[in-house]
């Protein structure tokens, strides 16, 4: 170890700092996303061609293969449009929209945001008291887990409908039907990586807690809990990411007139790609952003409860 | 009373009542009109039925035998009541049926269309959910290991396999069906791309969980890197393996019927809810909706059932 770093410290500057590149994530992972997008230039060409030489045949004009290289990346509806098209797509929806119209991309992923989070906040508050009470009431343990699992397995977008016509019936209409579609899916990673992480704690643990003569509410708030955090955070996660899942499916069958999902379907009516690809995209943003901002919430936490990074 | 006795003379008296107040919902002069005492019949009810579930669930079971039976009769016993509430509730208060229909017209219809449902069956599991399973999770596994052995292609595969894995896959749908066409190849490549990567990022993360102090003493057996994996590397992983697979066995599912929405042959599971949702037939909905969830539950079940028996050692099985 020591004679490691020494030999680092002692090895001319420029080569440490590639050493150091070579070992971080940044270079390898800009080299696979290199090669992804370089695919995706060649895939773009390759599925395009059929089509462009085909319009070529039928407006009877004979074109050298390099003007229909360039068309292939040009096309207005393309089998699979190139990035720069998806990127210019995303600046002219985005950027040189102004918020409030319609055809701004900004105001539907706003549409579909607002239903994830709403979604999200009642799925998880659902999600950890569901834990909660499995770990501690057996009758539920026995009773409620299998149901928890099956009700998984009920496909979301059958249920949709469903719920937006019994809510609509007594009243509830918007942004309230859409957020329970999502709640209803992203409760159950957090049950069920809650309980995972409330029974972690194993009996060793467990037998030194008894041997305190801590109650079960202390062993609930000193063991279980802490031990059950990262689990949580594994499991808001996912939620947060199948939240938006929820919101965007939810707005496919229930005809909504805004968010991503009605972008995607519009878009797939009238076989215009480039939106598709650029919804996407923003969906893709908003993933990420909300699954930076948990893990955010979990480092502010950890670092509350004194966790040591591992 | 001791709970053994609490639990065998309320749950079969809950049952009875039950019995009693399904036969009574159901004649003419009570259907969409019970009164108040019916209502308060099954506050009764509910109350018995509570009581000595609580009570069969803390029964201490001698052998190992019995401890099955009870473990598996208390969920059958807790579900069966909630279809009797549902069933009792909406014949007794009459709600409309295109609101919620009563499980026995969800029964009565599943029996009835027997050769759709299996037809919508073999189009949406059989053929694009499985295969895009299959498909999906073997090839994040074989990924996962070839990342793994490099570690250049794991530092700049896992933080994109991470990113995917939080994206709404789901979106691809419409393209894959511009791709692949109507039939279950477009919805299998759904499922594909929806399974490949939690199944790359946890076989990964699996992969990388086995200890310093257990490498070191593989090491000191000098065992190899072949060794090393399949003895101890791959065990330890194998409850971040199974995670995926679960996950997945709900994904693929999902995947399937709403890949369906975007365009199908006129059969399958995600086609028949969408039109019978159009024409009002949620009978027909419910129907497929609890083939689905057979289904769904079987695959779960079934992927459970072989965690238990392949990770037995992981401190959550051990009580």
């Amino acid at each position: 170890m020591t004679i490691d770093t020494l030999s680092l410290g002692m090895r001319p500057a420029p080569s440490r700092k590639a050493a150091r590149l070579w070992q971080g994530s940044a270079v390898p992972v800009l080299t696979v996303i290199l090669v992804i997008v370089a695919l995706w230039y060649a895939a773009a060409v390759a599925m395009n061609w059929q089509g462009v030489s085909d319009a070529f045949a039928r407006a009877g004009e004979q074109r050298s293969t390099s003007e229909i290289f360039l068309a292939t990346l040009e096309q207005e509806r393309p089998m699979l449009p190139a990035p720069h098209q998806i990127l210019v797509e995303l600046k002219k929806t985005v950027i040189d929209t102004p918020i409030t119209s319609r055809r701004s991309l900004l105001f539907h992923a706003w549409v579909t945001l607002s239903s994830t989070l709403l979604g999200f906040a009642l799925g998880s508050l659902l999600g950890i008291v569901l834990a909660v009470l499995i770990v501690h009431v057996k009758t539920l343990e026995r009773s409620l887990m299998p149901w928890i699992i099956s009700s998984q397995t009920i496909p979301i977008l059958a249920i949709a409908p469903i719920i937006i016509v019994v809510l609509g019936s007594i009243g509830i209409t918007g942004l309230f039907p859409k957020a329970i579609i999502s709640a209803y899916l992203c409760f159950f990673p957090i049950t069920i990586s809650m309980v995972k992480g409330l029974t972690s704690p194993d009996l060793l643990q467990r037998d030194l807690m008894r041997t305190y003569s801590a109650s079960s509410a202390q062993v609930f708030w000193k063991l279980r809990l802490p031990a059950s955090l990262s689990y949580l955070f594994a499991g808001l996660k996912v939620a947060i990411a199948i939240s938006l899942v929820g919101a965007i499916v939810g707005e496919l069958p229930t005809g909504a007139q805004a968010g991503l999902g009605a972008r995607l379907l519009a878009g797939s009516y009238y076989g215009q790609t480039i939106q598709i690809w650029a919804a996407l995209f923003a969906a893709a943003a908003l993933a990420s952003i909300l699954v930076a901002a948990v893990g955010l919430a979990e480092r502010f936490v950890n670092r509350r409860m004194g966790v040591r990074s591992a | 009373m001791s709970t053994a006795l609490r639990a065998t003379i309320l749950i079969p008296l809950a049952a009875l009542g039950c019995l009693a107040a399904l036969i009574m919902v159901h004649r003419p002069t009570m259907a969409g009109q019970a009164g108040l005492g019916f209502w308060a019949l099954v506050a009764v009810l509910w109350l018995l039925a509570g009581i000595g579930l609580s009570a069969l669930s803390h029964l201490r079971a001698s052998s190992p035998a019995a401890r099955r039976a009870v473990g598996l009769s208390v969920p059958i016993l807790f579900g069966a009541f909630l279809f009797f509430l549902w069933e009792v509730i909406v014949v007794g208060a009459g709600v409309p049926s295109v609101l919620m229909p009563a499980p026995s017209a969800i029964a009565g219809r599943f029996m009835g269309s027997l050769p759709t449902l299996r037809e919508d069956f073999i189009q949406t599991f059989v053929k694009s959910v499985l295969s895009g399973y299959v498909m999906g999770c073997l090839s994040g596994f074989l990924v996962a290991i070839i990342a793994d052995r490099i570690p250049f292609l794991r530092r700049g595969l896992l933080p994109l396999g991470n990113f995917v894995s939080a994206l709404p896959v789901i979106g691809i749908a419409p393209i894959m069906v511009m791709w692949f066409g109507f039939d279950w190849h477009s919805k299998a490549a759904v499922v594909v791309v929806m399974t490949f990567f939690p199944m790359l990022v946890n076989t990964v993360a699996g992969l990388a969980a086995a200890g310093r102090q257990e490498r070191d003493l593989m090491h000191s057996y000098a065992a190899g890197y072949w060794t090393t994996l399949v003895k101890l590397r791959l065990p330890v992983a194998l409850p971040f393996i199974f995670n995926a697979l679960k996950i997945n066995s709900t994904l693929a599912l999902i995947g399937a019927i709403v890949a369906e929405f975007f365009g199908t042959p006129i059969v399958g599971m995600g086609f028949r809810i969408s039109i019978e949702v159009a024409r009002m037939a949620l009978d027909m909905v419910w129907a497929e909706i609890a083939l689905a969830a057979i289904a769904g539950s079987a695959f779960y079940g079934l992927i459970a059932l072989i965690e238990r028996a392949a990770t037995f050692w992981h401190p959550s099985y051990r009580t």
